[in-house]
């Protein structure tokens, strides 16, 4: 599945300070759907490279950092639960730097 | 700037924005948790900032105001928001960005692109002012002769009087600042935690210094930075330019401890927040207390409680090579100071910059 990923204030550091990546996930095999927890699991494995810390807690992201799905907050779309489709856009971005 | 069009639906969202009611919403707002689509969101942050501005008469039509713009996303959403609410709401302000250069390598000078491309962007004029030339010292050369203890009270006492100093060159009536509640609420604990009355009584109001010659406003008060944020996704969705880096230097300040304190606060009850504000507020301090009176330094001018500010004191310690002055608990240092004038003849070997030669 193709998706953009953006990382923002201050997370590009952990993915070395790259800030727009244009990944490709594969679903498991006999799954269709992608939801954001696997994604999350998937950035973790593949894209931070330091850190991981600042990017997550326990199975979702750390408090502080803004999730949007095609530009839509992802508390409207079920957080976690959300499901992927192809070419969507997903948005991460750091509060706890600096104003 | 902004992205076009609108992305598909996710079927899981299939509410319409509580205000138009006609498009797909794109957040939900903190206070009231409605579900609100991006322009609509626009409209309701920028018309909340225009209330607090009204109500809380921030504004004075035909002021100069400088904004305090470090780069970062308050001061940028702060500078963009501003700039569009006085052209809409005809303010008749003049409006400046004013940017301290502290000389950090790799952290201010990249911050400071960002607010030399905001100049542009906005159409605001900016004023830089830098340690270096107002004290004789970068930051750099600070931190190589102190290391990484205690260079945020250098950096503090400086930015603070550095911001000052800018606002006079630029003669603005009035400096406004990005601090939103989270910073506000922070300097709360700091001030309670160090003891200091004097600031705690002041640090919560929404203007300051009105009885000095340069006040200074933080429109975003009320804000708070809990997710999802109202001013950094405005920033986002505006795709405003900002620089989000964390300063080098300043792991080990003090007022980290209480930021990593807010924020776990905020985690389980947003609110707490504005009730730290409130209690600062409320806060009364009793008549019989001795409060610092308020007077100006002997040596550069600038407004001190004791014979000389604290800018330099600290820079007296630099120039010296006795860095540590000024430092930590400050009774006995005057003191100490007066017996050093008496037998050096002090005031003569002075080296550093005059930085008394701006008027107040």
């Amino acid at each position: 599945m193709q998706l953009t990923l953006e990382f923002g204030g201050g997370l590009e550091l952990l993915c070395e300070s790259k800030k727009i990546h244009k990944v490709n996930v594969e679903t498991q095999k006999g799954v269709e759907k992608l939801t954001m927890k696997d994604l999350l699991t998937w950035v973790r494995t593949n894209l931070i490279k330091e850190r991981p810390e600042m990017f997550m807690k326990g199975d979702t992201v750390r408090p502080g950092v803004l999730v949007l799905v095609n530009d839509c907050d992802w508390e409207l779309s079920g957080q976690l639960n959300t499901t992927l489709e192809e070419k969507d856009v997903v948005v991460f971005i750091s509060t706890l730097h600096g104003g | 700037m902004e992205k076009e069009g609108d992305a598909k639906p996710k079927n899981t969202a299939p509410r319409l924005c509580c205000v138009c009611n006609h498009r797909r919403p794109a957040l939900k707002r903190p206070k009231t948790l409605d579900q609100i689509c991006r322009e609509c969101f626009y409209e309701v942050f920028e018309e909340e900032i225009h209330q607090v501005i009204v109500e809380n008469q921030l504004f004075k039509p035909g002021e100069r105001v400088a904004i305090g713009a470090s780069g970062g996303k308050d001061s940028t959403v702060l500078a963009y928001v501003l700039s569009k609410l006085n052209r809409q709401h005809q303010y008749g302000l003049d409006l400046f960005l004013l940017s301290i250069d502290e000389g950090i390598t790799g952290y201010r000078d990249d911050s400071l692109e960002t607010v030399k491309r905001n100049e542009i962007q906005y159409g605001l004029p900016l004023k830089v002012v830098s340690y270096k030339d107002l004290y004789g010292w970068t930051m750099d050369e600070i931190v190589k002769i102190i290391g990484l203890k205690n260079n945020c009270t250098f950096c503090g006492v400086f930015r603070r009087q550095a911001l000052d100093r800018g606002a006079a060159m630029l003669k603005v009536d009035k400096v406004a600042t990005g601090h939103n509640a989270d910073d506000i609420a922070e300097t709360v604990l700091l001030n309670i935690l160090r003891g200091d009355i004097a600031r705690l009584s002041r640090c919560t109001a929404i203007t300051t210094g009105e009885d000095g010659p340069i006040p200074r406003c933080k429109p975003f008060k009320f804000h708070l930075l809990q997710i999802p944020n109202c001013i950094l996704t405005y920033a986002y969705f505006k795709r405003l330019d900002y620089f989000s880096t964390e300063c080098i230097y300043s792991p080990n300040a003090y007022r980290g401890f209480a930021r990593e304190f807010i924020k776990d606060l905020e985690r389980i009850r947003p609110r707490a927040i504005l009730d730290i504000i409130k209690s600062g507020e409320d806060f009364r301090i009793s008549t019989t207390t001795k409060m610092p009176e308020q007077g100006t330094c002997e040596r550069c001018g600038y407004i001190s409680s004791q014979k000389w500010c604290k800018a330099c004191v600290l820079l007296e310690g630099l120039n010296r090579g006795l860095p540590k002055l000024g430092i930590g608990r400050s009774r006995g240092l005057n003191i100490e100071r007066k017996k050093d004038v008496k037998e050096n003849n002090l005031t003569e070997s002075i080296e550093s910059k005059q930085c008394g030669t701006l008027d107040f």
